[in-house]
């Protein structure tokens, strides 16, 4: 064992505590008798069934996985098949179309989701479900073509010349080969794209019309008249899901074949 | 380089009258940039035939290997398998299949999925894929294995896989490249023999490439040797050993004891050889008749060749006296390391249960069969 300085050891800790101490008591408020928040009345899972009976709830938690299963299959399929194509280009197109793809990543999301209701209003989209959706494939398309890219570009490209050479037709090749290795990062890039679709809230705000409030946008409304044990429950819910994820994304991309 | 001199040969060394080769390569060139990674290169294989490409890496034999599976396209020449060319050809289209050097082998497949890979690409009935998979892994002896995934084998199980992959398509050629580098030396022995038992039990047509040439003279039945994009010598191993026609061709087979110097005037059947270093006195050579005197050329000769005595030996043999620098044993042969002249080490080799009573700083008498020394003209 090396041995740490006590005062790292505090500053981790502290640094840790400041990442996901508010997180610890919206869990554990989320499971308080105590209608009001501030104080603990023992233990309780009300709140939690209170939301199954919440009408508006429940269709926005409709809204928020219709949502994200569209527009994770459009940016999966559309973002798997720029980072195949991109590997077929020159070496010099290929770092231009990069530098591109990480920009939507690094815009302020605000920006993005006002570019966007600006276009969708411009050529008359009605916002509504259709814009979050098609908002929401923009920003996941880069997410999904770097991590398959990533996996792409560590595949041996001698495994399909090997194919090629007992026989197989490109098609054959991208089928029995390429597809099954890549496998792995597909399914990352699905977890990955459906969580952040599922917790987005600015794009959504920006591009949802009538009908179309997803569960941040419904948290956020209900939040305007006070914090309730209610909404501790629904963000400790997302949570969860969130973090079933991302933690599932990262035990794919880790796993070997 | 000036000194490996002669030019390179255009055509194949073995003009047997004998049917129509497995493999025709005519003259191809393949240009990297400006340069010419394999220039003008022919041979020919036969079937049945297990020919080595040998040479030392940038060679230009890998590329060889690449245009023939179809992986690169020729700037000129031709290639031709039984008889059609291959021009044009894509590599999945080719009668021809290629052991990788790192073997390629597909990790999400099992050992029975990775040898079956070609024939279900090719549609070949169920039954029939499980019957020729089977028959491909006796022959490798890996019945058994059939369920493992690549990275649960050793690495000689791996190679045995990806041959097994090749030959069970039954391809006019099976292509190795480099087929035993990856493996540490007491496998790849052991391989040299097994893979060479497979190949004739098979009857399958092999062109090898490598840069090992004790691998490439023990599986070989013809090496061509190649350097620099082109091929200098083709012919069996003991002619390519026995009879280099180039310097390099000389080194690359092997130890090869040298003296420069000059060919001098005609004595008695023989030439003088004037080596350059004055401390050496000159002796006779043998040289071809079309060789004038006064020629700058380097002698050389094998160390197996080469005899030592401590008494000047009684004979009609070149002799030339030295001073034993090292005696090295390794096991199966002890090696001796000779001074000649000012700066020349020779060596000379006898088996390991010869130990003979030298010891460092004797001085010694080296002689060798006149006909066994040979002139390499600049």
């Amino acid at each position: 064992m090396k041995p740490r300085s006590l005062g790292l050891n505090a500053v981790s800790l502290l640094a840790m505590l400041f990442l996901y101490g508010p997180i610890i008591v919206l869990v554990l408020y989320s499971f308080n008798a105590a209608h009001l928040s501030m104080t603990w009345r023992g233990v309780t899972l009300k709140w939690y069934a209170a939301l199954w009976h919440d009408e508006a709830l429940l269709a926005a938690t409709v809204n928020s996985l219709f949502i994200a299963l569209v527009s994770t299959v459009g940016a999966t399929g559309l973002g798997g098949l720029l980072a195949l194509g991109m590997e077929q280009m020159p070496h010099r197109r290929q770092q231009t179309l990069e530098g591109g793809l990480v920009l939507p990543l690094v815009i302020p999301e605000v920006m993005m989701g006002v570019a966007l209701m600006l276009l969708f209003v411009t050529v008359h989209v009605p916002l509504g479900l259709t814009t979050v959706i098609l908002g929401h494939i923009v920003f996941n398309i880069p997410l999904v073509t770097i991590m398959i890219r990533t996996r792409l570009r560590k595949l041996d490209p001698m495994l399909r010349e090997a194919a090629a050479d007992l026989g197989a037709d490109s098609w054959q090749v991208f089928r029995y080969v390429t597809l099954p290795l890549l496998r792995p990062a597909i399914w990352g890039a699905v977890l990955v794209a459906f969580t952040v679709s599922l917790d987005d809230f600015l794009v959504t705000f920006f591009t949802a019309g009538p009908g179309a409030t997803t569960l941040p946008l419904k948290v956020y409304s209900m939040i305007k008249s006070g914090v309730t044990p209610e909404i501790n429950a629904l963000s400790a819910l997302l949570l969860v899901v969130s973090m079933i994820g991302v933690a599932g994304s990262l035990y794919l991309q880790r796993r070997e074949v | 380089m000036a000194i490996f001199s002669t030019s390179p040969l255009i055509t194949s060394g073995h003009s047997v009258s004998s049917p129509a080769p497995t493999i025709d390569i005519r003259a191809i060139v393949r240009n990297h940039g400006s340069v010419a990674a394999v220039d003008h290169v022919s041979f020919q294989v036969q079937r049945g035939e297990f020919f080595s490409i040998l040479g030392p890496s940038g060679a230009g034999k890998t590329s060889v290997l690449r245009i023939v599976a179809g992986f690169e396209d020729p700037d000129a020449g031709d290639v031709l398998i039984d008889g059609r060319s291959m021009l044009g050809v894509p590599p999945n289209r080719r009668p021809v299949n290629l052991v990788f050097q790192s073997y390629a082998l597909f990790p999400h497949l099992t050992v029975f999925e990775n040898v079956a890979f070609g024939l279900k690409m090719r549609r070949v009935p169920a039954s029939l894929i499980d019957e020729h998979v089977r028959q491909a892994l006796t022959m490798v002896k890996l019945v058994g294995k059939e369920g493992r995934k690549p990275a649960q084998l050793s690495g000689g199980e791996q190679q045995r896989v990806a041959l097994a992959r090749a030959l069970v398509n039954k391809p006019a050629v099976v292509l190795l490249d480099e087929p035993l580098a990856a493996l540490d030396q007491q496998l790849r022995q052991a391989m040299q023999v097994e893979l060479k038992s497979i190949q004739e039990q098979a009857g399958l047509t092999c062109v090898c490439v490598t840069h090992h040439q004790e691998e490439a003279m023990m599986m070989s039945d013809r090496i061509a040797v190649m350097h620099q994009g082109r091929m200098w010598q083709v012919g069996t191993p003991r002619e390519v050993y026995e009879n280099p026609r180039t310097l390099f061709v000389s080194r690359f087979l092997g130890v090869s004891n040298e003296l420069p110097g000059r060919v001098g005037e005609a004595v008695e059947g023989a030439h003088l050889f004037q080596p350059a270093d004055d401390l050496v006195p000159g002796f006779p050579v043998r040289i071809g008749p079309e060789v004038s005197a006064g020629r700058p050329a380097t002698w050389s000769l094998r160390p197996e060749q080469l005899r030592m005595s401590r008494e000047r030996p009684a004979t009609q043999d070149p002799v030339l006296p030295g001073v034993l620098e090292k005696v090295l044993f390794a096991g199966s042969e002890t090696k001796y390391l000779v001074r000649v002249g000012r700066d020349r080490l020779w060596e000379a080799r006898t088996s390991g249960a010869m130990q003979l009573p030298y010891t460092s700083g004797d001085p010694v008498f080296l002689h060798w069969a006149l006909g066994d020394g040979r002139v390499f003209f600049e």
